[in-house]
């Protein structure tokens, strides 16, 4: 018998090896759109979904990529300023890199960085259960994505500047500075609405104890390290 | 890779992780890096999940330290002990299908050509004796025969040590591996012959005993490969688990070896000396 419900993407845990949603009949969105749970929305209320998720999940944490991490060309630092204004707003937000796509063996510090060969460890070290991916090319965003949703049981969002991704919880395309601040705007509102965030108690961005040791060490303190071309 | 890209976006320098943190402020990237150095910066390599005392991860250090620009550096590799180090360096790394590395490398280098016309973009291919004169021999051969501007570095074990002890052309003749019980029937592949046939610009055989020379020699290849022709690097990297060396021996093994049947040899077209000979002059000038 045909199964003729839409597939649903939910937060796992799937199993081990979840299909992937485009297979399932879930489509990208166009501009102007998003998609929540497998479905297409309108960009509005796509961005109202996501800043409802990030504000009342436990252990909110953005995973920037190296797109947004490494000013490599001209606009990347803007977009840059957008998703910390983006952190400034969600409450006890940690902020985790992906600085590049290596491999990371024998052993990764799930406080320090997620990487696509095993971002599950990140997620459960840290008890993560809704996070932002924004800046990451879009082959890891895959299949990260999908091995979050086999093992985790976390909400993924993606900002993403191409054409978005099945295989997230919500997912936004084309996604911009402008959209990124679109998104940090959806939070304000809901705020202004009488949404009390989860962490309304623990004020600005969290580091990890990792990140504490670190910044502890000096190691960054006299500027952000540019090196000249 | 270029050094623009090794820039933290503002704001976000104090979430790297420590390790990238010292790659943007004590990297070797945009500055000339001497074997003396090794301890004072941050190297593209250090931790990897090899064996201990391996000496082939050691020579990939020494060799991605000497690097005369990491910045502008693309690696080529495929399966084997190596790139389990190599990929996980802090430069980019592509991961060829068995046989096909030298392949890769000539789009890749061309390509560069290019995209960058001003600036040069060294292409290196670094992998084992497996994967370059058994399953990969063909598209090496004609990488050289077609005169391809890379360098080529065999990482020579004489054993698939990766898959557990099989013979690979590399293999001396009469050697007892775990999977070759019977020992080998053939002699070792003259790969530095065959270069020399081919017309390879410049040709060097070594082992990991002395940094300088593994530097010095690294050096040479990538540079030689620029503008004159293809460079092709043989280095032996006992596996000391398929040969049963244990790990404080492993770099008096090579001594022994170096000294018994793999000293170093160095052959160079008279372009290449040329052409060195120039670099360097301008170099001081």
């Amino acid at each position: 018998m045909i199964n003729s419900k839409p597939y649903r993407v939910v937060p796992g845990p799937e199993g081990l090896l979840p299909p992937a949603a485009a297979t399932c009949g879930v489509v990208l969105p166009e501009k102007g759109e998003g998609l929540v749970l497998g479905s297409l929305q309108s960009e509005q209320d796509t961005l109202l979904v996501m800043a409802r998720e990030l504000l009342t999940r436990k252990n909110p944490t953005i995973f920037p990529g190296p797109l947004v991490l490494w000013a490599w060309k001209e606009g990347v630092a803007e977009k840059a300023a957008s998703v910390l204004e983006l952190a400034d707003e969600i409450p006890g937000v940690r902020i985790i890199p992906m600085p590049d796509y290596r491999p990371i063996y024998p052993k990764i510090d799930p406080e320090a960085v997620i990487n696509p060969c095993h971002p599950n460890l990140t997620i459960w070290h840290n008890k993560i259960e809704v996070c932002v991916f924004v800046g990451v090319h879009c082959h890891f965003a895959n299949i990260t994505l999908k091995m979050i949703r086999a093992g985790t049981n976390c909400y993924t969002i993606t900002l993403c500047h191409e054409a978005g991704h099945e295989d997230s919880m919500a997912s936004l395309p084309f996604c911009g500075s402008d959209q990124v601040r679109a998104l940090t705007e959806a939070i304000r509102q809901l705020k202004r609405e009488g949404l009390r965030p989860r962490y309304a108690d623990t004020p600005g961005i969290q580091l990890t104890p990792t990140q504490q040791t670190v910044l502890s060490g000096l190691a960054w303190q006299h500027g952000d390290g540019a090196l000249a071309e | 890779m270029a050094l623009r890209t090794l820039n933290v976006a503002p704001g976000f320098m104090r979430f790297m992780p420590k390790e990238y943190q010292d790659l943007v402020e004590k990297g070797p990237f945009g500055r000339q890096i001497k074997v003396t150095d090794l301890g004072t910066f941050k190297e593209v390599l250090e931790e990897h999940p090899m064996c201990e005392g391996c000496a082939m991860a050691f020579f990939i250090r020494l060799s991605l330290a000497a690097l005369p620009n990491p910045e502008h550096t693309v690696m080529v590799g495929t399966a084997g002990c190596g790139r389990l180090a190599i990929s996980q360096a802090a430069i980019p790394f592509v991961y060829g299908n068995y046989c096909d590395t030298n392949g890769v490398a000539t789009g890749l280098k061309r390509g560069l050509q290019i995209r960058f016309p001003d600036q040069h973009k060294d292409v290196v291919v670094m992998a084992g004796d497996g994967g370059l004169s058994d399953i990969g021999f063909s598209q090496v051969m004609h990488s050289w025969f077609r005169k391809e501007k890379f360098t080529t570095i065999m990482l020579d074990n004489e054993v698939y040590g990766n898959t557990g002890g099989q013979e690979s052309g590399m293999t001396r003749k009469g050697e007892v591996v775990k999977m070759a019980p019977l020992g080998k029937q053939f002699e070792k592949i003259d790969m530095l012959g065959l270069a020399q046939t081919s017309g390879v610009a410049y040709i060097a055989r070594l082992t990991p005993t002395n940094p300088s020379r593994v530097f010095s020699t690294i050096r040479k290849a990538v540079l030689i490969a620029r503008e004159v022709g293809p460079t092709y690097v043989q280095a032996y990297t006992s596996c000391n688990i398929e040969y049963s060396i244990a790990p404080e021996k492993v770099l008096d093994d090579a001594r022994q070896v170096e000294k018994e049947r793999y000293g170093f040899v160095e052959i160079m077209s008279d372009e290449a000396k040329a052409y060195l000979e120039r670099i360097d002059a301008e170099s001081k000038a």
